[in-house]
């Protein structure tokens, strides 16, 4: 009978937990993020809020691996889980249509919040919906692009810069071009460096959410990739499949091949951090989200750590990341959410969330002068956004990613046919959502 | 037995038959071992321990795995962490070794409460809805009783996902989603299934004359299913329990789709134990140990149970 | 049984039925109790099972999208069906899922039904190793697939360690390779659940009688003979059980494999429940997701009953 009783509390306990739990948070939001190093900044600069407005937080932050996965869903059960959302860049079309995301139009010209006040690039890709309109769903959170970090200290050594300038007839520095970039990777390959075997890249080819399309449009971008032919009109015949974007996969997959540490084939960001971190690579791919916290980096920290804008081929290209902040159509708590947005919005809290390793997007703070030379790369980080290209902000954002996973995973990782094949059929699953859509 | 005496009958095999019978066991049995052993002592590795290679089985244990599992950190610059202070507790000097500051706590304990709450609740109304329907099917006539039972077994060969999908949809609509009373009443079904036909089992083996004694000594019906029935399925409704207590703890994918945050249990939360800015093995490896240690120590107490719920039920069905 | 004692039990009995009263029910009939007993399980069952899943089959024959609030539901026949048994993407899945299931039983078969032969033998201390043995099939199946991903680790994993002190094949990259992917989870599941079939093997040899086997020694049967027609006959109904209930758990896996390769690389370990959850989940293609999981459920349902008769024709 003990055991009966014991359930019988915990089933009380449960349902008191439950109800509870909704009277206690009266004057407390909940935000929700990635769990990444920007996060624990946000953490910190949040703390300055409450001081402020009596209005606790609590923050709900998932891996970069399960983040869409989870949130989407959160969004999709119309749960109050959150108040606020800094959701990726790619939800906006989805938060809008499907009514996710608060629309803060009257807000924002009632608190004489401008968006002229953030980069236009970044309230392009983080606020508006549909794309390039006035109608705002989120203020630009997060700047953010998929960029390059080098081992500065390996690049420096006198024995090394010979032997690659005898080899490639060139000073290795960080590359000028892709076709540069493979060269110092497959240089790196396999080198005996303080003795420890290294590796030439860190990249993205993760397969359950969206590393590898990451990755590889990273380098399709440059190439000449395009979604449409022209903005608008889903054409994607001849875009998506051009001879530009068969290039720029085919050689995406050569650099997984050539360059990569063993066991790299289901890598996204902690896995690269992991790889280079522990010094096994020369070169990594990742988002600029992450730089701060290399600066740091007791091991592969300060001036061992250089970084780069990601190189072009044919154009100028960078896989964007970053995010906007919103405010959640189900929750019971908008006044507050919105009184934590306009807060944020202050040039000077957006100042102080730069200096703590966030990456704002104020015109005050990204456009300032002295911006390019605050950190080693800073400077990098405007010119990568200067050219950043996002993948499909559709509200069947989702549908269309899992689509390109399976397309480039089995033809970079797995080996299955070719990059026109593989592109082809990706021509078609995109058709086919599009249609269901009514899109096309 | 008289067939003992002979050396090679079945009955008794020769000691050494058995000898070499056991050692190939225990080889399993260690083998089968190894990952478990692991993974606890991956627990007290220090990180760059936990990807040392070759695998290193010494090494200086140490509690940063479990520190990290239970609170959230965030890096910072040794001038900002010497400007703190001294470290208040073993814990904080642990993790500002790391150039680390701890910003509070992780959500691990709020999970793995979650997981206590809507085991046992579930468990509870499985076990208890189970023996009713249960013993209503053993002693009655209840119309298309094979149908009923087929039906209620079948619920089971539904690929979790699948129900999910509709589940989803109800529950969005009923506000259960992310709560843990809609899990309970979730694993509570599933579980269902099993303690009915389990629990009917071990009522079926209880003879009929004991209660129709009591009957005939003026109990009522109830009377006597609650003071001459109950009394002797105590084993089998403690093995009926383990089973579902078990299936809701270790229950993965409905807990995926359906809770995202107040209501997580700890199996879609322990993947998503990674420190900041890398993979954190040894904090994974203690959330897990922490987690499988309850089952573990269940299966070699309740052992006898267990063996007898595993075999009788699939023997029953 | 004292008085007192059955007071203290009604008592309590009282304080834990949840209608209240136990005096009420004092005078119902059998037939009242019958219901009374019986009705909330199945009340449950129709509303969180069967409810559902008749939700599901009329959705498998719309357009619905749980994630599209205001899309107008249109009834769009068995174009679902017609689309999904066309593709065959979805064909690739359900092959990669054959290969788990049908190896998965072969090994555990061959060794669950080893270690019950042996473990028959009756050696001392069998019953703690049996215990041991039992141990990884009580543990969530998420988290040994989550931390199978590092036991698995090309460079630094324990798994890939011992393989190259053996065999000295340098780093095995089991998650990673397109070929060895498919094996990684047939070992992860393996391990799990060899001690299932072990157990109910077991179950089925403990069940022979003594008697027959002298009946063999008399008839000179050898050890080969005595296995092939004593003990078999009699543990196959048992281990056939076995295989039925793990071929139906491992037909539906999701989450041991979700947390070990995510259906990767490409997608080489996409079993059928992953694509179904990506397309419901993710996608949000409900009612072709709906489709989709009838079409599975049909599959194993028919799978299964004709297996069951298989079954029966060797009992009887």
């Amino acid at each position: 009978m003990r055991a009966w009783k014991t359930a019988i509390a915990a089933c009380a306990i449960a349902m008191c937990g439950s109800a509870s739990a909704a009277y206690a948070q009266d004057k407390t939001i909940t935000l929700c993020w990635a769990a990444w190093d920007p996060a624990n900044a946000l953490v910190e600069l949040s703390k300055e809020f409450t001081a402020k407005s009596g209005i606790k937080m609590k923050f709900e932050f998932v891996p970069w691996t399960n983040f869409a996965d989870r949130m989407l869903n959160e969004l999709n059960s119309r749960g109050k889980l959150c108040d606020l959302m800094i959701g990726d860049s790619q939800w906006i079309g989805g938060g809008a249509v499907y009514g996710h995301y608060v629309k803060l139009n009257d807000f924002f010209a009632k608190e004489n919040i401008s968006m002229d006040d953030f980069l236009p690039a970044t309230v392009y890709a983080y606020s508006t919906w549909p794309k390039g309109s006035k109608n705002y769903y989120a203020l630009p959170a997060m700047g953010d692009a998929v960029g390059w970090v080098y081992r500065k200290d390996w690049f420096a050594r006198p024995e090394i810069q010979a032997e690659f300038k005898k080899k490639y007839n060139r000073d290795l520095a960080p590359p000028k071009n892709w076709t540069e970039l493979k060269e110092i990777g497959e240089f790196f390959q396999g080198r005996e460096i303080d003795g420890k075997k290294v590796y030439g890249a860190a990249i993205y080819t993760e397969r359950g959410s969206e590393g590898i399309t990451m990755g590889a449009t990273d380098a399709m971008y440059p190439f000449g990739f395009t979604y449409e032919k022209t903005p608008g009109k889903y054409d994607m015949e001849g875009a998506v499949n051009s001879p530009d974007a068969v290039a720029g996969l085919e050689f995406y997959k050569s650099l997984y091949k050539c360059c990569t540490p063993p066991g790299h084939s289901d890598a996204y960001m902690t896995e690269d951090l992991d790889a280079y971190k522990s010094g096994q690579t020369a070169l990594q791919m990742n988002f600029f989200a992450f730089f701060p916290g290399i600066a740091k980096d007791p091991n592969v920290g300060g001036e061992k750590s250089g970084y780069f804008a990601n190189p072009p081929q044919k154009v100028e290209g960078s896989t964007l990341g970053g995010q906007g902040i919103s405010v959640v159509a189900y929750s019971d708590k908008k006044a507050e959410a919105l009184e934590y947005i306009k807060w944020f919005a202050q040039p000077d809290v957006q100042a102080k969330w730069w200096k703590l390793g966030g990456f704002s997007c104020h015109v005050k703070v990204a456009g300032a002068p002295d911006f390019p030379k605050s950190t080693p790369f800073a400077g990098e980080f405007l010119k990568a956004m200067g050219s950043v290209k996002d993948f499909w902000q559709e509200p069947t954002y989702a549908e269309l990613l899992q689509a390109m996973q399976k397309r480039v995973h089995d033809y970079v990782v797995a080996d299955k046919g070719t990059a026109k094949e593989a592109l082809d059929a990706l021509i078609k699953d995109w058709t086919a959502t599009f249609k269901d859509d009514g899109k096309l | 037995m008289s067939a003992a005496s002979t050396a090679y009958s079945v009955g008794e095999a020769s000691p050494r038959v058995k000898w070499i019978a056991g050692i190939l066991v225990i080889a399993y049995a260690l083998v089968a071992l190894i990952p478990l052993v692991w993974i606890f002592l991956t627990g007290f590795k220090s990180p760059p321990d936990s990807i040392a290679y070759p695998p290193e089985v010494l090494f200086t244990p140490t509690l940063e795995g479990y520190v990290n599992l239970f609170t959230t950190r965030s890096r910072q610059t040794p001038e900002y962490i010497n400007s703190l202070g001294p470290p208040q507790s073993w814990y904080d000097a642990l993790v500002r070794e790391r150039n680390m500051v701890i910003t509070g706590p992780s959500r691990f304990i709020d999970r793995y409460q979650n997981s206590v709450i809507i085991g046992f609740g579930s468990t509870f109304l499985a076990v208890f809805l189970g023996t009713l329907a249960a013993y209503g099917f053993s002693r009655f006539k209840v119309p298309l009783k094979d149908d009923l039972m087929f039906f209620i077994l079948s619920t089971r060969m539904m690929p979790p996902i699948a129900v999910a999908i509709p589940i989803f949809l109800m529950y969005r609509q009923l506000g259960l989603s992310d709560t843990a009373l809609g899990l309970i009443l979730l694993y509570t079904a599933v579980n269902l299934s099993l303690s009915v036909w389990l629990l009917k089992g071990f009522i079926d083996e209880i003879p009929r004359e004991y209660e129709e004694a009591a009957l005939v000594d003026g109990y009522t019906r109830l009377q006597a299913f609650v003071k001459v029935v109950l009394p002797q399925m105590r084993a089998g409704i403690a093995a009926t329990a383990i089973f579902c207590l078990i299936f809701s703890w270790n229950e993965y994918a409905f807990a995926l789709l359906l809770t995202s945050g107040e209501a997580q249990t700890a199996p879609p939360f322990i993947p998503l134990i990674i420190g900041e800015g890398g993979l954190d093995w040894p904090a994974v490896a203690a959330g897990t140990t922490l987690f499988l240690l309850p089952v573990v120590i269940f299966t070699v107490l309740l052992r006898n149970q267990l063996l007898r719920g595993i075999t009788f039920g699939a023997v029953r069905k | 049984m004292a008085v007192g004692t059955i007071d203290r039990i009604a008592e309590r009995a009282a304080r834990i039925t949840p209608f209240g009263a136990a005096n009420r029910m004092r005078g119902l009939s059998d037939r009242a109790i019958a219901w009374i007993f019986i009705m909330p399980s199945i009340l449950i069952l129709l509303a969180i099972n069967i409810f559902p899943l008749l939700w599901t089959v009329y959705l498998s024959f719309t357009n619905y999208r749980a994630n599209q609030p205001g899309r107008p539901v249109q009834w769009i026949g068995t174009a679902n069906y017609e689309r999904i048994l066309s593709s065959g993407d979805i064909w690739g899945y359900l092959q990669v899922t054959a290969h788990f299931v049908v190896w998965t039983m072969l090994i555990q078969v061959a060794l669950g039904l080893g270690l019950a032969l042996l473990i028959n033998r009756g050696f001392k201390t069998s019953s703690f190793w049996t215990t041991v043995i039992l141990i990884p099939m009580m543990l969530s199946p998420a988290v040994v697939g989550t931390f199978w991903t590092y036991l698995y680790q090309p460079q630094t994993g324990i798994f890939s360690y011992i393989i190259d002190v053996f065999a000295n094949v340098g780093a095995v990259d089991m998650i990673g390779s397109i070929h060895l992917a498919p094996w990684a989870i047939v070992i992860v599941d393996t391990w799990m659940w060899t001690p299932y079939i072990m157990l109910l093997c077991l179950a089925g040899l403990r069940s022979i009688p003594a008697y027959l086997y002298e009946a063999a020694e008399i008839d000179r049967a050898n050890g080969l003979q005595k296995f092939w027609y004593v003990t078999l006959p009699r543990v196959l109904p048992f281990l056939m059980l076995a295989v039925l209930f793990r071929g139906i758990e491992n037909f539906k896996m999701f989450d041991m494999v979700v947390e070990l390769t995510s259906g990767g690389p490409g997608s080489a370990t996409e079993l059928a429940s992953i694509n179904l959850k990506r397309e419901a989940f993710e996608s949000w293609r409900t009612g072709y997701s709906s489709a989709y999981a009838v079409i599975l459920f049909v599959t194993v349902f028919g799978l299964g009953n004709i297996y069951v008769k298989a079954l029966n024709r060797v009992k009887s």
